[in-house]
């Protein structure tokens, strides 16, 4: 049978979105572990090192082109299976207690996922545009005399709205998270009542954890408490 | 008791839905809800109004003919029962019920609260069956079959094809009733020559019914009258990814 | 026709029916192609015999009124199905199976067809095995077996509380995957609405599509009506609510006898009537005999004042209650069979002591089981039945006693087929509960099911050939042929009639009205005098009912309620039928208790004189339907009295 086949199917379609949900799942632990750095209170160098071998390795270049790759193949798959999965269903119902046998976020996936692909853009704007693109020269380097990034989150995060929008955008990505990551697992056919719990538990933790540390950055910035 | 009731009335496939309002009195508390709907119609038809046209047959459970959305939910609000086992001492008396057919573009309306869920039995003919003639089998104890494994088959195999499934699915995905048979037959031995066949086939014809993507929010398994298991999904995906991708 | 030939082959019983097969005549697989046949319903036996008729080339086109083949009634049957596998090495054999069914039925079966379902019971385990039927299963892996309905032996096999589901799925699976196939057309919600004779054969049906209202012409070289049983006519029963006589009943009247129509099985334990608005009746397992004693309060007084509700069951002194079965029935208690257990409820109730507020119920009290086995290990013997009880009563029968009465479950009686399966009219056959044939007076738990496959499976594959044969002469027969257009003509005045009545009363009405006066009058204990004003009521009603019925909606559209009419229409003249039948039967055997015949409250057989089957002939609708006798030789087995002191 013809991969295209396959991916066409309904059953193709929830797979690719659980193995490129699974691949951002691992690209925001990758993520959030290197930003942690900027709790290393040495002024962003440890921070800055990363980020720029980050920016310069050419494997890692490489590889975010395949993260970018993953995130529109989430993307173009989730809005398909939205428009598809409208249409199953023309006439709505009246009256429906959807409440009683699921949970809203399971149910909302499409709009959470909007919602964290805006903030992404913002995102994307405020740091991947001026490292990648237009330069942070005018940031002047650190006391190790890097690239500063460390300054140009330092900056983004003096706005107030900036802050709160990103929090937002983590509390987006606590509930698509709570829902993807066990989701993907059902997805790959990975149901064991062995290790239902275990996978249960970790993608609890994991969409708490991930957003609650990328909600700090901001937060801990705005208010001062990193340096 | 004393209810309120809001049902769907469509005059066929074509025509346009709408709520209708009914009042209905003196309802016993021992009642089942089919048989409420019976005392409706026969209001109804002594009133010389068009009764509403529900499906229902056994009324016992297990034939999986009754229907119907009510209250917001796949056979109502009773957990693990179809329509005809759900009994109004359920409701409070004075409520308002909403009554409504199983929607979905793969289930067209017939009439009021009755729809075509022929969709269904193609899909097994595509597929959902051991092809064995009349005549062509051993002894019924040459193939022994690990009890767990039995077990496990009659749990997928208690499906009565309801359609429930895809009626609570926000989705309107027909998964948890294909992966109940693909299961069933891929953990017995007798299902094993064609569990690749099988899974390809049945899989293409609920997509080509127009039923909707599987996102894993598990209200299938919530509302199933049968409570069908959300393991016989996955179990559907490791059949369907082994016959596609590992396959030659 | 007015010899009935059963056809049973000659040589000792062990050996017919593979003498039958070697010599029966076949039609060759190219002629095979040509040939079409008509299969009216899909539950077991429908749905098997259209599996495998295409299976082996034949063009089948199935019919059913349901939405989907997989509907029909048979998946309601929770308890099992019987096989002579002797897997158990407990001394089974086909020999065994087939006396206790004979003797199950009161005698009042044919030997020939009885051994061969006991015979290719076995084969029917085999088949569903390889269909992937998930049967209960030991630890070692092999099917394994409970003893059912009080059976000697362990022959029953199971797939939970769902035997008939399951075993139903497995034949619709196969019916799917022919239609699949392109060799079965299916045509879901239609219903056979009569049938068409050409020349004293069975040509095809006309069929009502359910949805669009719409007459349909369809021509086959053979007719097979596997219709199930019409145990509705008593409106309450614990058939599904669409079951109905109206294509055996049509059959009938071109010429189709109909045999034994007053045996009729009343299940002892089903949940008792509450109330007018009923419409069903729900079957408990009769394996909750096993634990539960039956009882009622010895005095009119304390059953009074639990009806009114200022006594409950727990007030009842243990002297003062009156376990009935275990009394009257000391070595068989509360296990006695079905037609006892029920008739011992009723009389009860009659003398006043029945427990429910209609006074029709008694009780089933697990208080003793609970004793002596603890809440635990009884809810798991019972799992499934008593939240199921739960649910519809609201009581817990694990804190009081269960409430049951007896329902109408199963007719013996149907259309009378020969060996072959064949009616009276050449080219039309009946299988499964919708013919007379297997089950005698009285059908014992667990085989039903069995009947149902032998013949669709089994029987009609070998038997249809021996006609079909010099059939493949015959090409397809036009639908625009004057029988088709008679019979639709005939159809369509009967459907506008009807219509054209708008009386005061509903369908329902007068359905519930049949039921009453069946149930009082042709249920668990008729006399002469009863069926005789049974016979002018009935009569009474039919003319009511043409004159005064109301029919809402339109004939060519989706109309339940027509479907209804028509199908209550042909229930009121079955059940002047079975009246007729039962006033003529003047002897007590099986599902037919006749109060003047009886032996100290036992039921006596007279086989002196009733020893056979009564096929009845339609003469018209205010005619007296003549009888034909079918003599029943008993070469293999003595007769004997059931007792069951």
């Amino acid at each position: 049978m013809a991969y295209t086949a396959l991916f066409k199917s309904s059953i193709g379609k929830k797979l690719l979105m659980g193995l490129t949900g699974l691949f951002l799942i691992t690209f925001l632990l990758v993520h959030a572990s290197i930003n942690a750095m900027i709790w290393f209170q040495d002024g962003g160098v440890t921070f800055n090192k990363w980020a720029h071998f980050m920016g310069s390795n050419l494997i890692i270049r490489t590889m975010e082109w395949g993260l970018f790759f993953g995130l529109i193949l989430h993307v173009v798959d989730g809005l398909m299976l939205y428009a598809q999965n409208r249409a199953a269903r023309p006439v709505k119902y009246a009256y429906n207690r959807a409440g009683d046998n699921s949970s809203w976020y399971s149910r909302s996936m499409a709009l959470l996922g909007t919602l964290i692909l805006l903030f992404l853009i913002l995102h994307l704007a405020h740091f991947w545009v001026k490292t990648r693109i237009t330069g942070i020269e005018k940031y002047g380097l650190d006391t190790e005399n890097q690239e500063n990034l460390f300054a140009v989150m330092q900056e983004v995060f003096r706005s107030g709205l900036v802050v709160a929008i990103y929090v937002a955008g983590c509390f987006s990505l606590f509930w698509h998270l709570l829902h993807g990551f066990k989701s993907a697992f059902q997805s790959l056919g990975l149901n064991h009542v062995k290790y239902n719990e275990t996978i249960a538990v970790i993608g609890i933790a994991f969409s708490i954890i991930v957003p609650f540390v990328f909600a700090m950055m901001p937060i801990s910035m705005h208010f001062g408490l990193v340096r | 008791m004393k209810f309120n009731l809001k049902v769907w009335r469509q005059k066929n496939a074509k025509a346009d839905g709408r709520l209708v309002d009914y009042t209905i009195d003196n309802i016993n508390v021992d009642m089942s809800f089919l048989e409420m709907v019976d005392v409706l119609n026969d209001e109804l038809i002594r009133k010389g109004e068009d009764p509403i046209a529900f499906d229902h047959d056994c009324r016992e459970g297990i034939c999986g003919m009754c229907s119907m959305y009510i209250d917001g939910r796949a056979h109502g609000p009773h957990h693990a029962a179809t329509t005809c086992q759900l009994y109004m001492r359920t409701f409070k008396d004075g409520d308002t019920i909403y009554v409504e057919p199983f929607k979905a573009k793969a289930f067209p309306i017939i009439k009021d609260l009755a729809v075509d869920r022929s969709a269904f039995d193609r899909i097994i003919a595509a597929g959902g069956f051991v092809s064995v003639n009349t005549g062509q089998a051993q002894d019924a104890n040459s193939l022994p079959v690990e009890k767990e494994a039995a077990e496990k088959a009659m749990d997928a195999a208690a499906c009565i094809g309801c359609g429930a499934c895809v009626a609570a699915c926000p989705n309107s995905a027909a998964m948890l009733f294909v992966s109940a048979k693909i299961s069933q037959l891929a953990m017995l031995p007798q299902g094993g020559p064609e569990r690749k066949n099988r899974a390809i086939k049945m899989v293409e014809q609920m997509d080509a019914e127009g039923f909707g993507n599987c996102t894993n929010i598990g209200a299938c398994e919530a509302e199933c009258p049968k409570e069908i298991k959300l393991t016989n999904i996955a179990r559907m995906n490791r059949e369907y990814l082994a016959a596609t991708i590992i396959d030659e | 026709m007015s010899e009935l030939n059963s056809k049973i082959p000659d040589g000792p019983l062990t050996e017919k029916w593979a003498n039958y097969k070697e010599h029966a005549k076949l039609v060759n697989p190219a002629n095979k192609r040509k040939i079409e046949i008509i299969v009216v319903g899909t539950g077991l036996a429908g749905a098997s015999a259209a599996a495998t008729l295409a299976e082996l080339g034949y063009k089948v086109k199935a019919y059913c009124f349901q939405d989907s083949p997989r509907r029909a009634h048979s998946i309601a049957a929770q308890g099992g199905i019987n096989a002579a596998k002797n897997y158990k090495n407990d001394g089974d054999s086909v020999f065994r199976l087939f006396y206790d069914t004979i003797k199950g039925g009161d005698f009042r079966a044919r030997e020939a067809n009885v051994y061969r379902l006991a015979d290719v019971s076995r084969n029917i385990i085999d088949q569903c095995v390889a269909q992937g039927v998930p049967f209960a299963r030991e630890y070692g892996g092999l099917l394994d077996n409970r003893s059912f309905g009080g059976a000697q032996v362990s022959r029953t096999f199971y797939a939970r509380g769902q035997t008939g589901q399951q075993l139903l799925l497995g034949a619709y699976q196969a019916l799917e995957r022919q239609i699949g196939l392109g060799n079965v057309t299916m045509y879901s919600r239609h219903e056979m609405v009569e049938l068409v004779t050409i020349d004293g054969k069975a040509r095809g049906i006309i069929a009502r599509d359910l949805i669009t209202g719409k007459l349909e012409r369809h021509f086959g070289h053979a007719v097979l009506l596997c219709t199930g049983g019409y145990g509705n006519v008593f409106y309450l029963s614990t058939n599904a609510m669409g079951s109905n006589v109206t294509a055996s009943w049509k059959a009938y009247k071109k010429g189709a006898y109909f045999a034994n129509p007053c045996y009729t099985q009343i299940h002892p334990t089903c949940i008792p009537v509450t109330g007018d608005y009923q419409s069903k009746l729900t079957l408990m397992s009769e394996s909750l005999r096993n634990d539960g004693r039956v009882w009622v309060p010895k005095t009119k007084e304390d059953s009074e004042a639990i009806r009114k509700g200022t006594k409950k069951a727990e007030d009842i002194k243990e002297d003062d209650r009156d376990y009935y079965l275990e009394r009257k029935y000391p070595s068989f208690g509360n296990l006695c069979p079905r037609d006892i257990a029920s008739r011992a409820a009723k009389e009860v109730c009659d003398e006043g002591r029945g427990i429910v507020p209609s006074g029709f119920g008694v009780f089933l009290d697990f208080a003793a089981a609970i004793k002596r086995l603890g809440v635990d290990t009884v809810k798991a013997r019972y799992g499934e039945l008593f939240p199921m009880y739960q649910n519809i009563t609201n009581e817990d029968p694990l804190k009081t006693p269960m409430k049951i009465y007896p329902a109408v479950h199963y007719t013996m009686g149907g259309t009378w087929v020969d060996y072959e399966l064949m009616t009276t009219v050449q080219g039309l056959y009946c299988l499964g509960e919708a013919n007379f044939s297997d089950h005698g007076a009285n059908r014992l738990g667990a085989s039903a099911l069995m009947q149902g496959l032998a013949d669709g499976y089994f029987v009609i594959p070998s038997t249809i050939s021996n006609y079909l044969s010099p059939e493949i002469f015959t090409k397809p027969i036009p639908t625009d042929h004057p029988a088709f257009v008679e019979a639709e003509n005939a159809v369509k005045e009967r459907s506008e009639k009807l219509m054209s009545i708008q009386g005061k009363r509903t369908v329902d009405d007068f359905h519930k009205q049949l039921g009453k006066i069946m149930w009082e009058y042709c249920g668990m204990a008729r006399t002469a005098e009863g069926l005789t004003k049974a016979r002018d009521l009935i009569r009474e009603l039919r003319k009511e009912f043409w004159s005064d019925v109301k029919i809402p909606g339109l004939l060519n559209d989706f109309n339940s309620e027509f479907d209804k009419a028509g199908r209550v229409a042909d229930f009121i003249e079955l059940g002047e039928l079975m009246v007729v039948d039962a006033l003529h039967r003047n002897e007590s055997c099986g599902g037919h208790f006749r109060v003047e015949y009886q032996d100290q409250g036992e039921a006596k057989r007279d086989d002196a004189n009733f020893a056979y089957a009564a096929a009845w002939e339609f003469k018209g609708v205010d005619t007296d339907p003549v009888l034909h006798k079918e003599e029943l030789k008993f070469e293999n087995v003595e007769l004997q009295v059931r007792s069951y002191k």
